[in-house]
């Protein structure tokens, strides 16, 4: 925090510059500062800690159940994604099976999650860069795909949807058809933003060929998702190391070899309909069963059994006065956020509460690349660098 | 990923390299942890970063457990991803509790850099020879380390007279 950069004897005509927190175009409390040569970035350091909420220590001192409304908060455009994070590196711990239709629905609302982030992601990011009409259209589609979390958890952004063990409750009679009427007209609109952007002469020259980050450089600098596969590098965990059945799903991972920002933009499109696709498929093939694993120990029991049932009754009272108590160990979960690599590191001393829970956040790592991006750069192309990383700083700071 | 450690490759190409670097080694979930001797830390990263049939060229995280009150007290925690191998690997390295120190990774993988400052600002382990050790989460003139378990979550400490 409160990072200054010095003069360098011999160049007092250059200029120091603290961009930011309070910016538009820095996604939330980014601080950068830049030394400028005329407007040229010389050097450039960022600065983050102004939204540190101190989660990984309050995670000590809950439920894992509990946990898991914090993670909502962290990457607040993607909920679910981090719900799912956190409750996959939970059942590792336990070595717990979920049941298939459980799997299936949090595919599908991931996925979901997916599209609105880059939807935002994508908004942002024209408005950043002078395209104003892309971020209202973003956030028309953005919408009903909140109503949809709204129809199935009860919440738009912070759902805790998923639970240890499968899915709070049953998604709601007809959602599905929400969702069908969505993926109807979205590939429609995909075509939209792209007759808008993808070959507008002003959008070119703001984006190609600027923020260039090569592939061993995002490798050795811990970047992942769409940026590492715009600078080449075909890397996706759900199809390397699939987690909730995404082995079964049909998608493929598309990479650009450019590294620039058109690239990551041309490869967070091409997400968008790939995610379209899974969600199809999540839909046609929704299998039928129960939502939540057979684990009376684990799973909170129904209403309806807790009046019959004196075992339901005190499982839930345990559950819910103690928590359930994982075994000794320590796991490493991640998953593929919007965002890249999410990770989720618990380390469990047999009480119900985490011992340490430490969250590997992408835009954490993926900041990093930035001043390799915008050194020798011109100031102008400062702002598209920071969209095209798309960070949140909710899961920076944390 | 293996249930058995001693058909690991990972485990045994290390061995073969530096028959005392691996203090322990132990397998949860299908998850493999390295005990690693801190002496011996930096050339085994780099020997799992190069060795051709290994490349561990990404380092996906980079933390730290504090076991208050055992001693030794701290571990960094380092979770390696080969692209290549498609594998995943965690060292560990033990450090006492006075004094916590540890030689920086940031040579070995740059992504370290902002890893080590916030685990050095929430756990107050030393990094030796990182280019700037500086707080990255809490303002800079913070007292205490948030992250250790002896840190007082209420507020200020409590000095009885």
């Amino acid at each position: 925090m409160a990072i200054t950069l010095e003069r360098i004897p011999g160049h007092e005509e250059r200029v120091i510059l603290s961009m930011g927190p309070q910016h538009p175009s820095t996604h939330g409390v980014l601080r950068l500062v830049l030394e400028l040569d005329g407007e040229t970035v010389v050097r450039a350091l960022y600065d983050i800690g102004y939204l540190h909420t101190g989660f990984e220590k309050s995670f000590e001192d809950k439920t894992y159940t509990q946990g898991i409304t914090l993670t909502d908060r962290m990457d607040y455009l993607a909920p679910l994604s981090n719900n799912l994070g956190f409750c996959l590196a939970a059942e590792k711990l336990l070595d717990l099976e979920i049941p298939l239709r459980a799997q299936w629905v949090r595919v599908l609302l991931t996925e979901l999650t997916r599209i609105q982030s880059h939807l935002v992601w994508l908004g942002s990011h024209a408005i950043d860069l002078g395209a104003m009409s892309v971020f209202l259209y973003c956030f028309r589609e953005r919408e009903d795909i909140l109503k949809i979390f709204e129809m199935v958890s009860g919440q738009r952004m912070m759902t805790s949807y998923f639970r240890i063990g499968g899915l709070a409750l049953e998604p709601p009679l007809g959602w599905l058809k929400r969702v069908e009427k969505f993926i109807g007209y979205f590939p429609d609109r995909i075509d939209e933003y792209e007759g808008l952007l993808t070959r507008n002469p002003i959008w070119l020259r703001r984006t190609q060929g600027i923020g260039y980050l090569s592939a061993e450089d995002a490798i050795a600098l811990g970047v992942s998702g769409p940026s590492l596969r715009g600078s080449g590098v075909e890397w996706d965990l759900r199809k390397k190391q699939p987690y909730s059945s995404y082995e079964k799903f049909e998608f493929k991972v598309p990479t650009r070899s450019e590294g620039d920002v058109y690239a990551r933009y041309l490869v967070r499109v091409e997400e968008m309909r790939q995610s379209l696709k899974i969600v199809q498929q999540a839909m046609q093939g929704m299998p039928e069963g129960p939502v939540k694993a057979k684990a009376p120990h684990i799973v909170l029991p129904d209403r309806e059994e807790m009046k019959t049932s004196i075992e339901a009754l005190i499982y839930h009272f345990k559950l819910v006065t103690e928590g359930f108590h994982p075994p000794l160990g320590e796991v490493y979960q991640a998953i593929e956020s919007p965002r890249g690599e999410l990770g989720f590191y618990m380390v469990s001393n047999g009480s119900p509460r985490p011992y340490r829970c430490h969250v590997r956040a992408p835009s954490f790592a993926n900041l990093q690349a930035l001043p390799r991006m915008i050194e020798g750069r011109l100031i102008a192309d400062v702002v598209a660098c920071i969209g095209t990383i798309d960070i949140i700083l909710g899961e920076v700071d944390r | 990923m293996p249930a058995d450690l001693d058909t690991y490759a990972p485990l045994k190409q290390v061995k073969a390299f530096d028959p005392t670097a691996v203090d322990e080694a132990s397998s949860f979930r299908s998850e493999v942890t390295l005990y690693i001797r801190p002496q011996s830390l930096r050339r085994v990263c780099e020997f799992l970063r190069d060795a051709p049939e290994l490349q561990f060229k990404f380092l996906a995280d980079l933390t730290a457990v504090d076991c208050y009150p055992q001693e030794p007290r701290f571990e960094t925690v380092y979770h390696l991803l080969s692209l290549k191998m498609n594998e995943r690997l965690r060292l560990k390295v033990r450090l006492p509790g006075a004094d916590p120190r540890v030689e920086s990774m940031v040579a070995v993988w740059p992504a370290a850099n902002a890893f080590e400052r916030e685990v050095f600002d929430l756990f107050g382990i030393v990094f030796e020879g990182h280019p700037f050790l500086e707080r990255i989460l809490m303002p800079e003139d913070w007292e205490g380390h948030p992250l250790r378990k002896d840190y007082p979550v209420q507020g200020e400490i409590t000095r009885w007279p």
